[in-house]
């Protein structure tokens, strides 16, 4: 079997090699590796930084750092754990995937994608040097919360705020680049025979989600935008004393925030759509309605941005409209979830690490599904927001959600990837480790946030001790079990048992059909599919 | 079954009794208002609906997992559509939302309704203490977190730390038992977010606009809140303490703020010796200063200039007194005219001038101060 996929490598594998193999990079496979190793060094920086948060809050009273410096590491956990993580994490499953699913040989617009690679490097590396700055006594890093609301980020922020609205430019042009490309190679590299209704889930939710990311980051690049002059060149957009208006920027953020959130989750439900039914050895349950599902997810996101604003004093009637749309959102989620549950129901299952993961997935998003829905009651909401439930709610969706699934992918792509299977027994071990130490860290989180602990503070109370103890306790587990991932994942790129090119016993779909690795150009001629 | 009873009964207990397990709190309090307790129910309902659908479909998914696998020799079927299925489980979340919009829009629309109150507070944010105005009654104070070491990593290790902690003010808001009191909510500088939980009430306290709500207290008591909008380095040390009181007592307290208040205004009218000064100036330093400049006077570097040795507190009175009393523009020092007395700023200015070894000897007097305004 090897000696012919090397014979099948020989006549178009011309690898450039040296760092310029990766600085100068066209290859989607290759920037697709850099894209999830910088997800994934990231995810150490930003996680880290919720070591340092969850060991201050281990116990009432202030222990390890300045409360100016905890709003430091709540505001970059936040905004490297949303920008420098999940997005990138996608976009480098993308970028790998993508080509290999539509039977393409490459992405449709290779120098832009270099390009947009080799921005977030900087973007981050300038957002992180706030922070070895304000380390070193030189100012403070952005310390508002990932949400930056003026105008305590405008005229109350510190000097390094002009790093962070630049930072954020770069990665919004990164972004709206990286959905360009997605876009662009999906209408237009798909192999003959690939009709839009015969795509697999995971390009579809891509495919949507690159819509949303056009659509929403000028939305951002906006809102920093008028941040900037605010600060710098004396007009007033969000200043009341000036004529502006507060409130507004909140509007315009989550205008861009809302949508944000599903730019997180769409391919995460891709991958899990993807996952279940290899290990179930049966088809998607219901594909049409998944994609329709999902393209209404996409359309009601647009319409619901200020839930996420319910005590800023909105009249009744916006109350009234935004809590019944947000509700709706119920509904296409609820779909997908039935549709996952049925794909399981009657298969004939095994329990891989990848599909460990999707179903960790399914059990623990579900959950920061229901707590979604108690938050859109809007008089309900008024006690739930800003406190921990949300932090609770938005870390089931986000963390044992969007990173969970993308820790499926890895597991489930990378023989494809790498040649070698992953060592099974450690894959069990750190979902077990990440799943039971997810749930002691954020479960006890509804029950603070419930009981009236704020999010966002460095010291609290004493009623919320015992939940917060164990929440650190938790934090521990979830953190250092990956470094088991990491140690898996060199480990495979190393070696180990080779790869078939189907990988898995019911995996279906053109990128199964290449050899493992998958050659440097995925299809030279395109497949046809029936 | 008696372990499976036993589990009913933590369960239940968890949900249910507050009391019994005050430092396990794990619920939403029942609502000591008509209004809390409406955020209460909505909050109880949806969350049952949740556990009970999440009963169902964790359960088909925990049966397929334990019987529809290969190891048990599970052969998959073929189908992946059901047209009629879809539609039934489309169908019926729509009709449950509809079950839990109608009562929440009830609620909703209650708990907006701010018409024919009897009194009207303004609640004003600052960082990082909470201003209250009581509208035609010529009473308005700050309340400041009484604790203030708690936010300071190198004093907090001493701060005693009991069932009040962090949740203590100086002056508490006081309000009449069974009276709707209208609240109005605006910021002097940053957002800020006013909670109470006992009576369900969260609204923004935004610069330039005015936020209303309000609350209706059956029941004399003290009840606490903190500020839940992110605010600045002491967004956790701002909390909220209202005490509700008898009809009679609120009357009695009432006059007792004007006596206090006649008095106040006597005291910005004489000349001060430089003792009093300098140990009313620390008072006011430790509540009003000492978050951003530091109790040593030290600052914080790059970020709240110090005031020991500073060019301001160590040169020029007049630009002394008018960065206390203007502020500065695009910074984080809020004027402090508009909050304070004469007396209060004189002694604190007196205080910056003479302590940390700034040792001027310049002594400030109200009349000093009433004149730089």
């Amino acid at each position: 079997m090897s000696a012919v996929i090397e014979e099948h490598h020989d006549h178009h594998d011309h690898k450039p090699s040296g760092i310029g193999r990766w600085l100068f990079s066209t290859n989607h496979k290759d920037i697709g590796t850099m894209y999830l190793w910088f997800s994934f060094i990231m995810f150490f920086v930003g996680g880290a930084m919720a070591l340092v948060i969850r060991a201050e809050l281990f116990q009432p009273g202030l222990q390890l750092v300045e409360p100016e410096f905890f709003n430091q590491m709540t505001t970059l956990h936040g905004l490297i754990m949303v920008f420098g993580v999940i997005m990138p994490g996608f976009v480098g499953l993308a970028n790998w995937m993508v080509p290999m699913m539509i039977g393409a040989p490459d992405m449709a617009l290779p120098r832009m994608n270099n390009w947009s690679f080799w921005l977030l490097p900087g973007a981050f590396g300038m957002l992180i040097a706030s922070l070895i700055m304000s380390l070193m006594g030189m100012g403070s890093a952005p310390n508002f919360g990932w949400t930056f609301y003026a105008p305590l980020s405008t005229t109350y922020g510190p000097a390094s705020t002009d790093y962070f609205i630049f930072s954020v430019h770069l990665m919004g042009i990164s972004s709206i680049m990286g959905a360009i490309n997605i876009i662009a190679t999906i209408m237009n590299m798909r192999a003959p025979g690939m009709t839009y209704m015969k795509m697999p889930i995971f390009v579809w939710t891509w495919f949507i989600t690159a819509y949303l990311l056009i659509a929403v980051m000028p939305v951002l690049a906006g809102v920093v935008t008028m941040m900037l002059m605010d600060r710098n060149f004396g007009t007033s957009f969000f200043n009341a004393a000036g004529g502006g208006d507060p409130v507004m920027f909140q509007h315009v953020f989550w205008f861009f925030g809302h949508p944000e959130v599903y730019i997180m989750i769409l391919p995460a439900f891709g991958v899990v759509s993807q996952i279940v039914p290899t290990f179930a050895r049966k088809k998607i349950f219901g594909y049409s309605s998944m994609v329709y599902a999902t393209a209404s997810i996409a359309f009601l996101s647009f319409i619901v941005w200020a839930h996420h604003m319910f005590t800023t004093g909105m009249p009744v009637a916006g109350e009234l409209f935004f809590m019944y749309a947000t509700m709706l959102i119920a509904i296409p989620t609820g779909v997908k979830v039935f549709n996952w549950v049925s794909t399981m129901w009657r298969g004939s299952m095994t329990f891989e690490t990848p599909m460990l993961f999707a179903i960790g997935f399914i059990f623990l998003f579900t959950i920061g599904g229901f707590t979604g829905l108690m938050m859109c009651i809007a008089p309900a909401d008024f006690q739930y927001h800003d406190t921990y439930f949300i932090v609770a709610h938005f870390h089931y969706v986000l963390a044992t959600g969007a990173a969970f699934s993308i820790m499926a992918a890895v597991y489930f792509w990378i023989p494809k990837w790498t040649g070698n299977m992953y060592d099974e027994k450690l894959g069990k071990l750190h979902f077990w480790l990440t799943a039971i130490g997810g749930n002691i860290l954020f479960f006890p989180m509804h029950f603070v946030g419930l009981a009236g602990m704020p999010r966002r503070i460095p010291d609290y109370s004493l009623q919320f001790a015992e939940f917060n103890a164990m929440a650190t306790v938790g934090a521990f587990i979830f953190g250092f079990s990956q470094l088991i991932f990491l140690y898996n994942v060199i480990k495979t790129i190393r070696g180990g048992e080779k790869a078939t090119d189907q990988v898995w016993e019911g995996a279906d779909g053109l990128e199964w059909t290449l050899p493992s690795p998958a050659p440097f150009h995925s299809f030279t001629t395109p497949p046809t599919v029936k | 079954m008696r372990a499976a009873k036993h589990v009913a009964g933590l369960l239940g207990l968890m949900f249910t009794s507050e009391q019994a397990l005050a430092a396990y709190q794990m619920n939403l309090p029942p609502g000591v208002t008509t209004f809390s307790q409406g955020a209460y129910d909505i909050h109880t309902m949806v969350m049952w609906i949740c556990v009970v659908i999440g009963a169902v479909v964790f359960g088909a998914m925990i049966y397929s997992i334990i019987n529809h696998r290969k190891s048990k020799g599970a052969v998959s079927a073929e189908f992946h559509d059901n047209t009629a299925i879809e539609i039934i489980w489309t169908v019926i979340p729509f009709l449950i939302l509809i079950a839990m919009a109608i009562p929440a829009t009830k609620v909703l629309l209650a708990m907006e309704d701010t018409s024919n109150s009897d009194m009207s507070i303004k609640v004003t944010g600052y960082q990082w203490k909470w201003h209250y105005d009581y509208l035609g009654e010529d009473i308005s104070f700050f309340s400041n977190i009484s604790t203030p070491d708690a936010a300071n990593l190198s004093t907090n290790a001493s701060v005693k730390k009991d069932d009040t902690y962090l949740l203590d003010v100086d002056n508490r808001l006081v309000i009449p038992e069974d009276t709707k009191v209208r609240l109005l909510f605006t910021s002097n500088d940053v957002i800020h977010a006013w909670w109470v939980q006992a009576f369900g009430v969260k609204k923004d306290a935004i610069p330039g606009f005015i936020n209303e709500s309000w609350v209706n207290v059956p029941d004399p008591g003290v009840y606490r809140g903190k500020c839940a909008e992110l605010c600045g380095k002491n967004h956790g040390f701002m909390p909220i303490v209202v005490e509700v009181k008898t009809k009679e007592d609120y009357a009695a307290w009432v006059s007792g703020q004007k006596t206090a208040a006649a008095e106040a205004a006597a005291s910005a009218e004489k000349t001060w010796t430089k003792a009093d000064l300098m140990s009313h100036g620390q008072k006011v330093y430790t509540t009003a200063c000492a978050a951003c400049h530091q109790a040593n006077g030290e600052g914080l570097p790059n970020v709240f200039p110090g005031l020991k040795g500073s060019a301001i507190a160590t040169g020029d009175i007049a630009k002394h007194l008018s960065v206390v009393i203007h502020g500065v523009t695009g910074t984080a020092m809020a004027a402090y005219g508009p909050q304070m007395n004469d007396a209060d700023l004189a002694a604190v200015i007196t205080y910056e001038r003479n302590a940390w070894g700034n040792d001027t000897g310049d002594v400030v007097q109200p009349s000093d101060i009433k004149a730089a305004r």
